[in-house]
């Protein structure tokens, strides 16, 4: 890929640490490394309480090279249009020369549900900022609860799969659209499949002036009920079989990233995470709720392909 | 005010020091441990950009020189992602010799649980 050399990142220091505690194998720390790999300018990150934030600030430890400001669950989004802006008046006065670039991170819980109006208050004000939600589609750090990123059918500590219903009920919210209605100058979707797709996403986002968001699916081994060890394949099935569409928004035109050359079915990316074993019991299966997904996930392709139309990046 | 040594030595409501987590022996919790062989590896880097734990190290030239065990988790991702397998895991009971060689009870878990 243009402007990124593989070999001279591997002697750069990331902002990210190694000795911090998430879970062996958890996709979060992985989708940040990558993200923040290849940004040249310093990166002060804001992080909203979350596994993330607990797992790389342990007392008195910290994983961050960088500066780093612990922020509530709920305003992630505020916390970093504070510095933002501080940052800009410190400059404007002459007292801050360098470049610096504010990144927050948050999982969905802080970034799909509780923390969305101090996101959409920031996007809408134009601070000068990124946000990277690294998406494991439930409320992990608390005991994987279901969010409003949880998708339907996927059994979660409060939809729970048994003989009331069939895990959550509800589809997922399909928040980086909700951010690309803000009008903001880049907003990304992606995941692990690529950690290229990744490197240059993030830092096109962090380079980019005013508002970015990244979006970037990542397994929680636990909660998806994988082999940690699989998290890279079972994300190349999430890209493959188009239930996560890899695609940014640039100046809001929709460009697609990867058009996978041969899809697989939903019930392949399903079949491989344990949170949907229910839906595959011998002799009990539920093609019903298996067919309905992938119209879902259908639908929402076809209405992707129609916005990217006429559009090549 | 000079690095803390131990935890009670840290102001309290701050972490002050960057990048201390590399104090942390994550090490500790692996079950299973990557062995690599330099012969096989084409230094593609997939392991390295894949690692949750940062744990491949490179030689300065862009080569895959080896894992570091004091962070490396063995969750095991390193292997699935190699081309042309290059890693494999093994059990980490099968280098508790190298813990006696230390001077270690390999057996202290295995006690404390019994
Ligand atoms: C206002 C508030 N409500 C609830 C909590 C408890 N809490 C801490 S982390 C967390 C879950 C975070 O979920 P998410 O943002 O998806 O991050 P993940 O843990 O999945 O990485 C919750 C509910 C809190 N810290 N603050
Ligand atoms: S609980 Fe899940 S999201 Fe949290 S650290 Fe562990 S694997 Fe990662
Ligand atoms: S086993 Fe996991 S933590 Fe250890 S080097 Fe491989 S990918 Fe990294
Ligand atoms: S993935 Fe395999 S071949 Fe590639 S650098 Fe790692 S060990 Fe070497
Ligand atoms: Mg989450």
């Amino acid at each position: 890929m243009a402007g990124i050399n593989l070999k001279e990142l591997t002697n750069r220091q990331s902002p990210l640490t190694e000795g911090h505690r998430m879970c062996p194998g958890c996709g979060a720390p992985t989708a940040v490394r990558q993200g923040l790999m290849a940004v040249e300018d310093p990166v002060v990150i804001v992080g909203a309480t979350g596994c993330f934030e607990v797992s790389t600030t342990v007392y008195p430890y910290s994983a961050w090279r960088v500066p780093y400001m612990h922020i509530a669950f709920e305003n992630a989004g505020a916390g970093v249009s504070g510095v933002a802006a501080a940052h800009k008046v410190l400059s404007r006065k002459g007292a801050v020369k360098d470049n610096i670039k504010f990144a927050a991170v948050g999982g969905d819980g802080g970034t799909y549900d509780i923390g969305l109006q101090s996101l959409s208050g920031a996007l809408e004000r134009g601070h000068d900022f990124t946000y990277i939600c690294y998406n494991n589609q439930g409320y992990m750090n608390t005991g994987a609860q279901r969010s409003s990123a949880t998708p339907a059918n996927a059994s979660a500590t409060t939809s729970p799969a048994g003989s009331v219903i069939p895990g959550k009920l509800e589809r997922a919210k399909d928040l980086t659209e909700i951010v690309a209605a803000h009008d903001i100058p880049y907003v990304a979707q992606t995941t692990l499949h690529d950690p290229m797709d990744v490197i240059r996403k993030v830092k096109r986002a962090v380079e980019t002036p005013g508002p970015a968001f990244v979006n970037i699916l990542v397994p929680c081994p636990l909660f998806w009920k994988i082999d940690p060890a699989n998290q890279v394949k079972v994300c190349k099935l999430a890209a493959d079989s188009r239930f996560w569409p890899i695609y940014e928004v640039i100046d809001g035109r929709h460009v697609l990233s990867y058009d996978p050359k041969d899809p697989v079915p939903l019930k392949d990316f399903l079949m491989v995470q344990g949170r949907y074993s229910h839906l595959f019991k011998k002799g009990k299966e539920r093609t019903d709720l298996i067919e309905q997904g992938q119209a879902d996930v259908d639908r929402e392709w076809e209405k992707l392909l129609k916005k990217c139309s006429g559009w090549t990046g | 005010m000079s690095k803390p040594k131990c935890w009670q030595d840290v102001p309290p409501g701050t972490i002050a020091w960057g990048a201390s987590a590399r104090d942390v022996e994550t090490g500790l919790w692996r079950s299973m441990r990557p062995i690599l062989d330099r012969n096989k590896c084409i230094s593609c880097l997939k392991c390295w950009l894949q690692c949750p734990d940062a744990s491949i190290e490179t030689d300065g030239e862009g080569k895959v020189n080896g894992i570091n065990m004091f962070f490396c988790k063995g969750c095991g991702v390193c292997d699935k992602v190699c081309p042309v397998g290059a890693i494999s895991m093994h059990p980490e009971a099968d280098f508790s010799s190298e813990c006696r060689k230390r001077g270690e009870d390999p057996g202290r878990v295995a006690d404390h649980v019994r």
